[in-house]
């Protein structure tokens, strides 16, 4: 469980965030949306440190990250899994040996073994023959693929994933929807999820939370979402003729 | 007034990032792999240019002795003695440094750049990875081992240079030349060498990575930050020349 209280912060005196606290249930996939630029990432970075906040606390399962020192930090940080907007996959090493690298830094086990547990995550995100390629060399669906096959690698307890779906064709994003799912209930992960996809909130969100310019202007799951009153929140959801059409049909 | 806190300012960064750089190893069989790779990269990928650079300088100053020293007053040994004490004293160490500094820096600079604007960074400090000692220590390990290697390497062929050539060119008899260099020879000159270029070698493996570590925005800054990296490990090694020449030669 991650909990936020009071989170704000601004870049240059430009306020990014705006008092938003929520609390991440264990075991459910927590989504976060919102419109392009209304501060989904910049949310999920001060959560985890990257970028500093300017008040407020993150506590992951009561242990308030910001009061840590860099060592306590760390420890924090070892049971996260994190998958980039980007990416950010590194492009000095094979796809293998990126989803191998965190299983190296902090396990014991084999070569033969980490690589068993390599291919077993990369299997999970249906990627197979792909272990000897640079990530220059493969297209923007695999990058994301590879990138989910690292952050599960070393079994984390947070799970934050920042679009995880973007730029996937909808059989893969399905499969990517439901990986998540399906690992955060088998090891009852704190999942964070942010998404512009309406059929990912649909199929996967537990729990909704919707930013708006900076603050958090609604929350609820994914029956509420469909039937919400809230104007901002309608119109995000409404947004494609396709969810009209299904509103009007039900 | 401005700058002069923006020199303290960077003055304090960098030796934080320094002495982060010299923390703990998360795991110390993967920190030793990493400084093996870097001395392969940094190191190994240096002998070229060194060679080619050593052979024509050391050539260059037995012409130019030869030319200067025409006078019956001065023996031929002479040019012997010129081109090995011009290539331990000064240019083997600080010359070759700085053209290491231009090598070596700017893909210092520019490989940490591009992996912090690609969020690579982020990715590593994520996985509970002290970014700072994953990455710079292991350069400034392999520079500081490496390139005194690198230094003696082009002594010799400077001095064999000035052996060639100057026995092509006629202007001195390998007989006198070998006298020359053999000729009052105190190894104190090789042992300060080798201090100097330990020295320039922190420089050069720290200064572009502080620049390339710090990057902000994207393929232009990395550019922006490699330049800077050059321009500053060139300038701290020539002033460092300076006060390592009057500390130890004095
Ligand atoms: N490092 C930064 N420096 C300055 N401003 C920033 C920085 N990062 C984000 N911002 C600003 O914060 C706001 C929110 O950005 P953020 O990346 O969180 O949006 P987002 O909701 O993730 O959008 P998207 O859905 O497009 O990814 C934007 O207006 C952006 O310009
Ligand atoms: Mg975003």
């Amino acid at each position: 469980m991650i909990q936020i209280n009071n989170i704000s912060k601004s870049f240059s005196g430009r306020e990014v965030l705006k008092n938003i606290s929520f609390t991440f249930e264990a075991g459910k996939t927590n989504m976060i949306i919102g419109e392009s630029g209304s501060g989904k990432t910049t949310l999920l970075k001060c959560m985890v440190g990257l970028n500093e906040i300017d008040s407020g606390e993150v506590l992951f399962d009561g242990r308030d990250f910001y009061t840590l020192d860099f060592k306590g930090k760390k420890e924090i940080r070892k049971e996260i899994g994190m998958l980039f907007q980007g990416g950010a996959l590194f492009d000095s090493k094979t796809v293998e040996e990126n989803v191998v690298f965190p299983i190296s830094m902090f396990t014991d086990l084999s070569v033969s073994e980490k690589r068993d547990r390599a291919n077993f995550c990369l299997q999970r995100v249906n990627l197979d023959n792909a272990n000897n390629l640079y990530p220059s060399e493969l297209s923007g669906g695999m990058k994301k693929r590879v990138a989910i096959a690292r952050a599960i690698a070393v079994q984390p307890k947070y799970l934050f994933c920042d679009e995880p779906n973007s730029g996937l064709d909808p059989k893969t994003s399905i499969v990517i929807d439901n990986l998540i799912k399906e690992i955060t209930d088998e090891y009852k992960i704190t999942t964070v999820v942010i998404t512009h996809d309406m059929n990912s909130v649909i199929e996967i969100g537990d729990n909704i939370i919707f930013i708006y310019k900076g603050e958090k202007w609604w929350e609820g799951n994914k029956l509420e979402i469909l039937k919400t009153e809230n104007k901002e929140v309608h119109d995000f959801v409404y947004a494609t003729k396709f969810m009209r059409e299904l509103r009007n049909k039900f | 007034m401005i700058n002069s806190v923006k020199l303290f300012f960077n003055f304090g960064r960098y030796f934080i990032l320094i002495r982060r750089a010299f923390a703990k190893p998360e795991k110390v069989s993967i920190y030793i792999d990493r400084i093996f790779e870097e001395i392969y990269i940094l190191g190994v990928g240096s002998l070229g240019i060194v060679a080619i650079i050593s052979v024509f300088m050391g050539a260059v100053i037995t012409l130019q002795s030869a030319f200067n020293f025409e006078s019956p007053l001065i023996p031929y040994y002479a040019i012997g003695v010129a081109v090995r004490d011009s290539m331990i004293l000064e240019f083997s160490p600080a010359i070759v440094s700085l053209i290491l500094a231009g090598k070596v820096g700017s893909s210092i600079a520019s490989e940490i750049g591009t992996m912090r604007v690609t969020e690579q960074i982020d990715a590593l400090e994520i996985m509970g990875i002290n970014s700072a000692g994953y990455l710079i220590f292991p350069k400034i390990i392999a520079s500081v081992l490496f390139n005194p290697i690198l230094i003696v390497f082009s002594m010799f062929l400077g001095i064999a240079g000035g052996y060639f050539f100057g026995a092509l060119a006629g202007v001195v008899s390998p007989h006198q030349y070998v006298y020359g260099i053999t000729y009052d020879f105190r190894p104190f000159n090789v042992f300060y060498a080798l201090i100097k270029s330990g020295v320039f070698a922190f420089i050069i493996a720290s200064v572009p990575a502080y620049h390339g570590y710090f990057t902000k925005g994207g393929a232009l800054e990395v550019g922006r930050s490699s330049t800077k990296g050059v321009v500053y490990s060139s300038v701290l090694i020539l002033a460092f020349d300076l006060i390592l020449t009057q500390l130890l030669l004095a």
